[in-house]
């Protein structure tokens, strides 16, 4: 076909102990949004920092306009006219927009001095072209994120970008700015650029996009003509399987209340939150990213300061704890980001195990290392964790054991609560059953379990009950039957009507 | 109407945050000038201005590779080693050659700093922590611990040309600012400073040379170095070996004290020059009050510190808005 | 067969380097390597190291203390004070509150308020600096009746042979890798320094875990100056001038990393010995005392760049 601007044909990339891209193509056409689809862990991250220039293929080929090309870097992703637009955006803040759409490819004089009339001119076009309503003078740092993302879709204007790759673009964005973003994208689109989207909200794919190609486990499942296919059909591809027998759900047997919260308020993040949850149950936690799950867990584990509410633990109200007392109280949190919240790289598993616990592994201030390295060996068995042993620093092995350990340094201390955010992000298959059994069994243990996590079949498989939080708020309650992909997508895409009507007051 | 009051509250605290050391200034010197006579003279604040601006030269470059993201300990060994050079070498081949000799050794210094910083990937702070060490050390291998004398005193008359109030080393200094500020504001290695010193991996992306920027900027530090010792052998018409000793230090104060973020991608040569003039009113205040030297010491570092919670309070105070 | 030797070169060409001028020396200069002059050099750097033992805490959580040097004097003031005043028991005490309760000022600061290590160090460096000359009047102190008083004995005595000064640095270097390495706390001081974040979200109380680096690093400047004042037997307000520097050399020599996390009390003690041999050695051959100085440069860069080659695996970035 002629107008096909992109294609990329058989590309492979292996990382130690995960194959991350295996033998993918697609293409992408002019004047198209085609979004890449799939679980986290999928591969959609991985092929677009292929396309990028930040990962090196180790086989496959990209052709550009009908020419093949090698993109060995960013800087020659752009000159090809392939723009990546990250979440964690790639600006200067102290720059003027200007100089961020400009970056490295500043209009100088013979002198070395800046070109700033004709940078500044530049700079306006593009912004003009894209309807922005801020001027190339102000500093970027001052910026919304919405507006800062402009300044990203701006370089590609004005670089005349032929591809541009949007990597979850909407995740932290309003309603309001959200529109714009998409009228944005339909004027690249009549422009002819070929566009790249990615995102988890399957609303705006259906909305926005033209084709849909599916990534699961590295391998593209197919491409679809968005008009023709259905959410089902796609959800489906994405997870390939049946959910019940992939996901085994705990025996219900609850018991006692362990936590309750009632009316849990953080001035900025969310407020009046109500949940409880029972040993022996699996909580599931719902909401597209940004909604406010991870900080309102971390506020009920002491890491953040709550504004109001109340925090009932098994049955007595107690004051909101530092983490220290919740980990002594018998919580544990294994957190969203392992490397930067859940382990320290350079240490041990050993060392990594015992360090919510050091008094409990200690007398009179002194590490008992024979205890240490026990319940090193015990949790290595039972979790069956691949190291060369206690003191391998943890950084070097695969996101699936370094999980592992997270789970390790949690459990061996026997909690009465663990909440689990995000427990299988970025992890492989073989590795992501393993921690949704232990789920299950913890469950079976008599312990209370709170699941966070954005992978649909993941939350509906494991939970007993799922609540759903949009923008800092609860929005649903669902049990039994009533846990359904519909019923949790209606219940998180509610437009917020509270907040809009609080703009208008 | 409310949305409107909190953009302005906001601008006022973004100001602040971004200016306060002109309100430390001029706090420090309205109250001097309540508190002495004899401060808010025109001779004083000359003196003051030339006192200053050999630390401020000094600064001129450090504000260079900070807002780089980096950060040289070893100006105050460069500046002794430059000064002990243009006197030294004076018989031996002449005042001008001497000179120029003492000024290429800063630039050598401090592209050799450059290059460690920007081949290696150590962190500059060991770098020049190696530097100011071992350029101490070659200050006293060439002048033998001694104090270095000039011959003929003429050289010491040099930098007593006037303008006004204005000595010609405090023009200097002044110009030094004005030349390196328009560097920062007008060429591409300057804008492409703070685009390094910002956001590192986004200028990698951009394909901006990083190394490059980071070896001119210390080259820059080292040569500015060089200016300043060589003016303060002027002065002194000595180099003494020990000259500099620790003015890395007060050198880092004032920047810092000025605003400019230690991290980088952010900060002024004006800042900077704010920075340096409080640090010389207060010490010059002070002195005029016939507060005894340790008073001076403390009162900086207590300034200092109160300066870093007074930018965490504001930075906070905008992050809740 | 090659790579092998290249890896080897790496990871141990510092201390390959470091024998070859151990042998040089004693080639060149006699007596360098009897016992008496290791002793010589171990007492010359017990002053340095004893405040480097306290410092490698700081770092080891990925801070800084240049708060040392002036700190170093203002005890050492003190103590030699206060000997004349209240006798060497409470001049002792005093100087060791003294260095808690800076150390805790530090900590507080840098811990609990989150300021930047870097500057409030250099702050407290000017600060304690016009502390000392306040208390001092400026003047020099000495030690009265230096001949007759007990107080000697940490500068200058020995025991069997062993000089008091380097019985404490390598005692106190016991003490504080054991510290470092087997208690809560050093195991606290080495996750806050390999990821803050994670520590926090295992219930470490970071803020207060760094505050307590800073107070043994306040506390060990405090023993270094009991050391001091009893060699001397006097003060000047400038006799600790530059010991920041030097103590941050050692320790960067003996490859702990400034980022935090990674460290240890012998790496620490094998730095400022090196840099002591390094000295002594220079000293003997006939060089003047700062030639050390170019040598450390060279040797410091040196040590850190294949540190950093070793673990990359590459010396060019």
């Amino acid at each position: 076909m002629t107008d096909v601007i992109l294609s990329v044909a058989g590309i492979t990339k292996t990382f130690p102990g995960v194959r991350a891209l295996a033998d993918v193509s697609f293409d992408v056409r002019a004047g198209e949004v085609h979004a890449l689809m799939g679980e986290n862990g999928a591969g959609k991250s991985t092929l677009m920092k292929v396309l990028a220039g930040l990962y090196k293929p180790d086989a496959g080929t990209i052709t550009l306009r009908d020419e093949p090309v090698t993109i060995t870097s960013p800087l020659v992703a752009r000159e090809k006219g392939i723009l990546l637009i990250h979440q964690e955006l790639s600006l200067s803040p102290e720059l003027s927009v200007a100089e961020n759409i400009y970056l490295g490819a500043w209009p100088t004089n013979a002198l070395g001095m800046l070109n700033k009339r004709k940078l500044r001119a530049d700079a306006k076009a593009a912004l003009d072209a894209l309807g922005c309503d801020f001027g190339p003078d102000v500093r970027v740092g001052t910026l919304s994120i919405a507006r800062q993302q402009m300044v990203e879709i701006a370089r590609a204007q004005a670089f005349n970008a032929d591809v541009v790759i949007f990597d979850e673009p909407t995740a932290s964005l309003t309603d309001g700015e959200r529109r714009q973003l998409f009228a944005t994208i339909a004027r690249l689109k009549s422009a002819g650029v070929g566009i790249v989207y990615i995102s988890h909200k399957m609303d705006e794919i259906f909305e926005i996009t033209d084709r849909i190609t599916v990534l699961r486990d590295g391998q593209v499942q197919g491409t679809r003509i968005t008009a023709d296919t259905d959410l089902a059909g796609i959800t489906r591809m994405m997870i390939g399987r049946d959910l019940a027998s992939y996901f085994h759900r705990a025996r219900e047997d609850f018991r006692d209340e362990v936590l309750r919260v009632e009316g849990l308020t953080h001035a900025s993040l969310f407020s009046g939150v109500d949940l409880s949850v029972r040993a022996g149950e699996v909580l599931g936690l719902y909401g597209l990213v940004g909604a406010g799950r991870s900080e309102l867990v971390e506020t009920i584990f002491g890491l953040r300061h709550a504004d109001a509410g109340r925090l009932i633990w098994k049955g007595q109200e107690i004051p909101f704890p530092t983490p220290r007392q919740a980990v002594d109280l018998g919580m544990a949190l294994v957190p969203e980001s392992r490397k930067e919240q859940g382990l320290v790289l350079g240490m041990g598993g050993r060392e990594n195990v015992t360090l919510p616990h050091l008094a409990m592994f200690s007398s009179a201030g002194v590490m008992d290392r024979g205890r240490e390295r026990e319940v090193f060996d015990t949790y290595r068995d039972i979790l069956d964790i691949k190291t060369t042993g206690p003191e391998q620093p943890v950084e070097k092995l695969s996101g699936g054991n370094q999980q592992k350990f997270v789970l390790a340094k949690w459990l061996c201390a026997a909690p009465s609560l663990i909440i689990l955010d995000e427990p299988t992000r970025g992890i492989d298959v073989g590795s992501k059953s393993a921690i949704h059994e232990l789920i299950a069994k913890l469950a079976e243990d008599g312990l209370a379990v709170i699941v966070i996590s954005s992978e649909m079949p993941e939350v509906l498989g494991v939970s007993h009950r799922i609540l759903t939080m949009t923008e800092g708020r609860i929005s649903g309650s669902f049990t039994g039957d009533g846990m359904t992909e519909q019923a949790l997508i209606d219940a998180v895409s509610q437009p917020a009507n509270r907040a809009v009507q609080e703009d208008i007051a | 109407m409310t949305a409107l009051t909190s953009r302005m509250r906001g601008t006022t605290a973004d100001w602040l945050l971004r200016n306060h050391i002109w309100l430390f200034l001029a706090l420090a010197v309205a109250v001097f000038s309540m508190a002495s006579p004899y401060f808010l003279t025109v001779n004083n604040l000359g003196n003051v201005l030339t006192q200053a601006a050999f630390i401020g030269i000094l600064a001129v470059g450090m504000t260079m590779v900070m807002i780089n993201g980096e950060i040289d300990l070893s100006v105050g060994a460069t500046l002794a080693l430059a000064s002990a050079l243009a006197i030294g070498l004076q018989p031996a081949i002449g005042v001008w050659p001497a000179v120029f000799v003492g000024f290429l050794s800063g630039v050598a210094l401090g592209a050799l700093n450059g290059t460690l910083v920007a081949l290696s990937g150590m962190h500059s702070f060991i770098v020049t922590l190696g530097g100011l060490i071992g350029i101490r050390g070659l200050v006293f291998v060439y002048t033998g611990e001694e104090a270095l004398m000039v011959e003929d005193f003429a050289y010491t008359d040099i930098p007593e040309v006037y303008l006004g109030p204005l000595s010609l080393t405090a023009m200097i200094f002044l110009a030094l600012a004005a030349l390196f500020q328009w560097v920062l504001t007008s060429t591409r290695h300057g804008r492409e400073t703070y685009a390094v010193g910002d956001n590192i991996a986004a200028a990698h992306d951009a394909g901006i040379r990083i190394k490059r920027h980071k070896i001119i900027n210390f080259t820059i530090c080292g040569a500015l170095a060089a200016i300043a010792g060589i003016l303060l052998s002027m002065r002194l018409g000595t180099a003494e070996p020990n000259a500099g000793r620790i003015w890395e230090l007060w050198t880092i104060i004032a920047v810092v004290l000025g605003g400019t973020r230690l991290a980088g991608g952010y900060g002024s040569m004006w800042m900077t020059v704010g920075g340096i003039l409080t640090l010389a009113v207060l010490r010059n205040g002070l002195r005029l009050l016939n507060t005894p030297n340790y008073v001076e010491l403390m009162v900086m570092g207590s300034v200092l510190i109160l300066a870093l919670g007074l930018d965490r309070v504001l930075a906070a105070r905008k992050g809740a808005a | 067969m090659t790579i092998d030797w290249q890896q080897a070169l790496r990871r141990h060409g510092l201390i390959a380097a470091f024998g070859l001028f151990l042998a040089a020396v004693a080639v060149g200069a006699e007596g360098f390597l009897t016992l008496g002059n290791i002793l010589d050099v171990l007492r010359q750097v017990s002053i340095t190291g004893t405040i480097a033992l306290g410092v490698t805490f700081v770092v080891v959580t990925g801070r800084l203390d240049l708060s040392v040097g002036s700190m170093l004097t203002l005890l050492t003031v003190i103590v030699v004070d206060q000997h004349n005043a209240v006798g060497p028991f409470g001049a002792i005490a005093l100087t060791l509150l003294a260095g808690l309760g800076i150390g805790a000022v530090n900590g507080v600061l840098v811990g609990l308020f989150r300021l930047n290590a870097l500057i409030v160090t250099l702050a407290m460096l000017s600060l304690l600096q016009g502390v000392t000359l306040w208390y001092s009047g400026g003047s020099n102190v000495n030690v009265a009746g230096a001949g007759e008083t007990w107080f000697a004995v940490f500068g200058r005595g020995s025991l069997l042979g062993v000089p008091v000064p380097v019985l404490i640095f390598l005692g106190g270097a016991v003490v504080a890798s054991f510290f470092l390495k087997r208690t809560t706390f050093g195991r606290a001081v080495h996750a806050v320094g390999g990821n803050e974040t994670a520590s926090r979200f295992s219930g470490i109380a970071t803020a207060r875990t760094v505050a307590a680096a800073y107070v043994v690093s306040g506390l060990a400047t405090a023993i270094a100056a009991i050391i001091m004042g009893s060699r001397v037997m006097g003060a000047q307000n400038t006799i600790g001038q530059g010991y920041e520097l030097t103590v941050l050399a050692g320790i960067i020599l003996g490859g702990t990393s400034l980022m935090g996390g990674s460290g240890s009390i012998w790496r620490t003690v094998i730095g400022i010995t090196m840099l002591g041999f390094i000295q002594n050695g220079l000293l003997l051959l006939g060089f003047e005392y700062y030639v050390q100085w170019l040598v450390s440069w060279v040797v410091i860069i040196a040590a850190v760049w294949l540190d950093l080659a070793a673990k990359r695996g590459r010396v060019l970035a």
